[in-house]
């Protein structure tokens, strides 16, 4: 699956939708990018933390999985546009029946995986519907 | 430029070689591609092997070495160069061998592929597979092959209408060519309720739209087509070889539905053999799952995107149609090695434009194209060989 | 100066299982729900544990109260089901709220109550100015073994507190506590499930704590329960809270708000705290709260808060106890077994 230093070394970036911002062509990233396609070299990177609502673009549920990800099926995977802008891969925890493309979602701090009994666990971001979810009123 | 042709291949049945190793896959192989074309071992100048994964699958790197040793040619010391791109590496050996000779630096060489896959369980070769994809930011989080491409049908049915009958059909109509191929790993017909009916592996993909874990290796032997006569009375003629790349992960594609690599790569190729889409009489195209058939004849410009779904169905793309597809039965039928399965797809166009392909023969067959891709469209390579 | 509840959040996971159907399994007979007073309990997700939940409710507590997460100088998880046995979940907390990494966390343990103790070591460093604020939290995916009465009422829940001196939501005035050595209920190193005393548990333990704890503020402060508009007392099960009240002078009405056993559980660390909660989703400024906590092993830590102006304005900006208690989603035994990591894979 993963080795500790490979996890910790994105630990921000998972737990908190950290991705970055290209401030001269505007456009953010996440998963991060260290160099902005639109203008590499004269890219101005900086880290921007994404707000974490999005949508479905895309998705399916997953009933066979690698050996790290056999004992969750079935789970739903897609394709989340941020209302920033970028693409990421994500769990989207719901029913396979609930989740649709168009539906919007929200991000939840969940367990992404553990190494075995005895390793450390992987914790990060997965998404939930917001219809049907817990919803605040906000003033 | 020196054109370049193909004078001999081989290939090993395809499937569940439990008794045979990795080594053992490349000597059957390479000894029928080197009596298919009449070159004797002082001859070879130099060796490319396409493999995915040996780490993963038997723990053995330094493939390039393994194979010009397992093959006898250690003593002539052969520069022997294993290439990687997931699934296309096999494509990228052809094209590196065809480079190789078309520069001139070398006469004789051979272009092999090779994936021994069945020494490890499903499940650790579900993850080697995924190592094509991006896997801190899709394979981190649950994401695996056919859930990739699992995601890109949920899209193209949405957009276009696509039906889960027509990834069906795909399947359908491969298993029907696999059945007529002696190689191929699966020799059953299937029907679209049989697919319908077996398990879901990535909704909406089922297990009968994946193409299957498989040990095989295919080998090609090339030489300038000055020079391709001395050998071979049906030497085969490489017009074009093309390579794209496009995003690792799938969820920064400009378009989820369209591999843009393939587009690319499509259009350098028949640039370079200045031909058009209806000069191609067969194509071999990468259909490891059923949707990515249906995106390929799309993307390489057979049909206009979000046709690719009708195109099994209304006989199109079967044997005696406009443009038969994958008539080896394709990585779904035929089976999936993923290092081999690009030399295997130019082993079907040689035996086909040879004439050679028994009762899959497309008539009159004279170009053909083949379509092999990385992960899910991180790496396309496209060859054009004729008659 | 004046210290306290700066703001608060809460998480409850939404699956629920019903106390019949677990009885159903273990042919316990159907009116045990009713001997309880506990009718449903939280479940967990398999992909939440006590660090999870725990960043649900901070993260609930943060935005709840507009803080920014860089002001938190000290944060402290209780809990007795933190999922290393080394490695702190106040780290991953941290980390998850976005603190930035200049504050001091330890995790603590004490059975029910390390929320509370985590309480009033924020309020420690808090009075005495050494820090800004600090994050007090209770978690728990409590474990109780397949058939064993626990299994009833082991739920999972989360509270976590933000302690500060500006902007208070409610002021805590004083607090005492209760402590002794009674092995009512424990779980030894390494071992999956708790042991306990059966009936032991009541009396020397949960009795003998609340009421002490209870008694000796209200003696240290010169209070009386008419002087509290609501009280909360921990929740291991929907009899014992009810009871203590009763035998204490406090009435059903004062601790109607806060009782949220009945369709949670108990929450074990989350459990007073989530009580807390729910009363000051409801509370008006100037009205007091009587909070009494129990961890066994045994202790009891006994607060007195007064509600302030502050808390009208913060409230509806995070989800209410209620909200939680009311979107759930049912599971049957074998799902619920599942979920809580009962199958030996
Ligand atoms: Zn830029």
């Amino acid at each position: 699956m993963s080795t500790v230093p490979r996890f910790w070394r994105h630990i921000s970036q998972r737990y908190n939708l950290v991705g970055t911002h290209c401030s001269k062509c505007d456009e953010y990233y996440y998963p991060p990018r260290t160099i902005c396609p639109n203008c590499r070299r004269t890219a101005q990177m900086e880290d921007h933390k994404f707000k974490g609502k999005g949508t479905v673009i895309t998705y399916t549920t997953i009933y066979n999985a690698t050996d790290d990800f056999k004992r969750q099926t079935p789970y739903n995977l897609a394709i989340i546009e941020l209302d920033e802008g970028p693409r990421l891969t994500g769990q989207v925890i719901c029913s396979p029946n609930e989740i649709e493309i168009g539906m919007k979602v929200k991000p939840v701090f969940r367990i992404l995986g553990k190494e075995g009994d005895r390793g450390i666990i992987y914790y990060g971001t997965k998404f939930v519907p917001v219809e049907g979810s817990v919803q605040p009123i906000t003033l | 430029m020196r054109s370049v042709s193909i004078i001999g291949a081989g290939c090993t049945r395809f499937g569940e070689r439990w008794e045979d190793s990795l080594r053992d896959l490349v000597v059957e192989t390479g000894i029928m591609a080197l009596e298919d074309s009449n070159v004797s071992g002082e001859e070879i100048d130099g060796l490319y092997v396409g493999n995915m994964s040996g780490g993963r699958f038997v723990e053995q790197e330094h493939i390039g070495a393994l194979i010009s040793d397992c093959a006898g040619l250690s003593r002539l010391h052969v520069p022997s160069t294993r290439v990687e791109a997931a699934c296309a590496s096999g494509g990228l050996a052809l094209r590196q061998a065809v480079l190789a000779v078309a520069s001139g630096y070398s006469d004789v060489v051979i272009a092999a592929g090779v994936e021994k896959m069945t020494d490890v369980t499903g499940g650790v070769a579900a993850d080697a597979l995924a190592a094509a994809a991006d896997r801190e930011w899709e394979c981190f989080f649950g994401a695996t092959f056919p859930a990739l491409y699992a995601m890109i049908a949920r899209l193209h049915m949405h957009r276009y209408g696509t039906t889960r009958e027509e990834l069906a059909q795909v399947a359908v109509k491969n298993h029907h060519n696999g059945s007529m191929n002696p190689i191929s790993q699966y020799q059953m017909e299937i029907t679209v309720e049989k697919v319908l009916r077996s398990p879901l592996v990535a909704d909406p993909l089922r297990v009968l739209d994946c193409s299957p874990i498989t040990d095989g290796a295919a080998a090609v032997v090339l030489v300038p087509t000055k020079i391709a006569h001395k050998y071979s009375d049906a030497p085969i003629k490489i017009l074009a070889t093309a390579q794209a790349s496009d995003t690792l992960a799938l969820h920064d594609r400009r378009n989820i539905t369209t591999l843009d690599a393939t587009v690319h790569a499509a259009k350098k190729a028949f640039g370079q053999a200045g031909l058009e889409r209806k000069d191609i009489d067969l194509a071999e195209v990468h259909d490891a799952f059923t949707i990515g058939e249906i995106a390929a004849i799309e993307d390489l410009g057979f049909v206009e995107k979000g046709e690719g779904g009708k195109a099994a169905e209304e006989g199109l793309t079967w044997i005696g149609g406009k443009l038969p597809i994958n008539t080896s039965g394709g990585l779904k039928a035929c089976g999936h090695p993923v290092g081999a399965t690009g030399i295997k797809q130019a082993y079907e166009m040689v035996l086909q434009l040879r004439g050679e392909a028994g009762k899959r023969q497309v008539e009159g067959a004279k170009v053909g194209l083949t379509h092999n891709v990385g992960g899910c469209g991180g790496t396309a390579l496209v060859h054009i060989l004729s008659r | 100066m004046p210290a306290g509840i700066v703001s608060y959040g809460v998480y409850i996971p939404k699956y629920r299982i019903r106390a019949e159907e677990i009885a159903r399994v273990w042919g316990e007979s159907e009116d045990i729900a009713q001997k309880l007073n506990v009718f449903e309990k939280s479940v967990p997700d398999t992909d939440e544990d006590a660090v999870t939940i725990a960043v649900e409710a901070a993260r609930n507590a943060v935005k709840r109260g507009f803080v920014d997460p860089a002001r938190i100088d000290a944060i402290y998880a209780g809990s007795e089901s933190h999922p290393y046995a080394v490695k702190p979940t106040g780290t991953i907390v941290g980390e998850a709220i976005g603190a930035n990494h200049e504050f001091t966390t330890a995790d603590l343990e004490f059975a029910c109550k390390a929320g509370t103790a985590a309480v009033q070591a924020c309020l420690g460093l808090v009075t005495a100015n050494l820090i800004d604020l600090g994050l007090a939290i209770g978690t728990d995916t409590s474990q109780g073994a397949p058939g064993d009465a626990l299994e009833y009422t082991a739920a999972a829940g989360a509270a976590a507190y933000l302690i500060g001196r500006e902007n208070l939501a409610a002021e805590i005035e004083e607090f005492y506590s209760f402590t002794t050595d009674t092995p009512d209920f424990w779980r030894r190193e390494g071992m999956p499930y708790p042991e306990h005393g059966g009936r032991f548990t009541g009396e020397p333990g949960y009795f003998k704590h609340v009421t002490s704890a209870a008694q000796g503020l209200m003696k240290k402060m010169g209070t009386k329960p008419e002087d509290y508009d609501y009280a909360v007392f921990h929740q291991p099960n929907g009899k014992f809270p009810v009871r203590v009240a009763g035998q204490l002078g406090f009435s059903k009405d004062q601790i109607e708000p806060g009782l949220v056993v009945p369709w949670i559980g108990n929450t074990y660390s989350g459990s007073s705290l989530i009580g807390l909660a729910a009363t000051l989703d409801v509370a008006r400024p100037g009205e007091r709260i009587f909070l009494v906590s129990f961890g066994s092993g045994a202790g009891s830590d006994a607060f007195s808060i007064r509600v302030e102006e502050g808390i009208e304005e913060i409230r509806d900006r995070a989800p209410r106890v209620r909200d939680y208690v009311e979107n759930v989603q049912y599971l049957d035994y074998a799902v619920y077994a599942k979920h809580k990591g009962k199958l030996r894979l």
